[in-house]
């Protein structure tokens, strides 16, 4: 496989991989590099892949396994700057000000998830994948990806629902 | 789209049972600007996810690992020459205290010489002053 046949592959899903690991990292930067060392652990399996009917599921389901990794590392060293940074931010009096955009408490909403559902809310709601699909992506059965789904989703609503009222009263 | 469906979609929706085809009508209906007032709380979550599929991913893939730029590489070199002049500095000012050291050290060293030999000068004036005092009280 050439270089160009490789990018051609890739290239309509490395937005959602760009966009499921900043999910999961939060910071762009992290995102980035990740994104980077994804394509190229990928490029260096061009052997492997032609054997998967459905790259862009391994690529996202690789992209999952090289997050954990990154934020285990970053847990068992001190390079906990993102999520302190992330901390900082919920506290700080701009924020709680810029909370009253109801788009970015969506955000921080999605953020506070547990990591299995933030993923799921993720692949669903913003990149649109079926069910069989994310199931694979994060190793569940189908059905445990709906239960979680259906929480992650709840939650948000009644987050949402609380501030607006609340906005209103 | 009727009211009563999109309540029924959202119901739906939240128990994670809308079809893709569904949740795009509620993505829809909730990006247009004129949503139900007891709805409106959904506009944000809906425009958020439209808002984050937005953003992608600018760079370039770089296959190549030698072509790569290192971030963290990039950041190493900056911590790196600020670590080397640090230690030029420091070095240079304790080469220099050094030096001073030893200057002093020889200045005290030659001045120590300087005070012993006057002190064996003083005492053979004494010797002479007390010669002259016998010779007084012997003239006396």
């Amino acid at each position: 496989m050439k270089q160009s046949d490789f990018l051609k592959m890739v290239f309509p899903f490395k937005n959602k991989v760009f966009r499921f690991a900043k999910r999961l990292l939060v910071s762009t930067e992290e995102a980035e590099d990740a994104t980077q060392e994804l394509f190229l652990k990928l490029w260096k399996n061009r052997e492997k892949i032609a054997d998967y009917k459905n790259v862009e599921a391994f690529a996202m389901t690789m992209t999952k396994h090289y997050c954990y990794d990154r934020l285990k590392s970053k847990q068992a060293g001190n390079l906990t700057l993102v999520h302190t940074n992330y901390k900082e931010k919920e506290t700080s009096l701009d924020k709680k000000i810029e909370d009253q955009d109801s788009v970015d408490q969506v955000h921080r909403l999605i953020q506070r998830l547990p990591e299995q559902q933030k993923m799921i809310i993720q692949l669903r709601d913003i990149e649109q994948y079926d069910y069989d699909e994310i199931s694979k992506i994060v190793d569940m059965q189908p059905t445990a990806v709906r239960v979680a789904l259906s929480r992650a989703r709840k939650t948000i609503r009644q987050e949402l629902t609380k501030t607006h009222n609340y906005g209103v009263s | 789209m009727e009211l009563a469906n999109i309540e029924q979609l959202i119901e739906k929706y939240l128990n994670a049972a809308t079809s893709l085809q569904e949740e795009a009508t509620l993505k829809n209906y909730f990006t247009q600007g004129n949503i139900a007032p007891h709805l409106q709380e959904y506009e944000a979550l809906f425009n958020y996810f439209e808002k984050n599929k937005a953003e992608v991913f600018t760079e370039t893939i770089q296959l190549d690992i030698k072509k790569r730029p290192n971030r963290k590489l990039k950041w190493l070199s900056v911590a790196a020459s600020i670590a080397v002049s640090v230690s030029v500095f420091i070095g240079n000012q304790e080469y220099r205290k050094y030096q001073k050291e030893k200057t002093f050290a020889q200045v005290r060293n030659a001045l120590q010489m300087l005070s012993l030999n006057l002190n064996k000068g003083a005492s053979a004036i004494a010797k002479v002053h007390a010669y002259e005092n016998t010779i007084n009280t012997i003239i006396k």
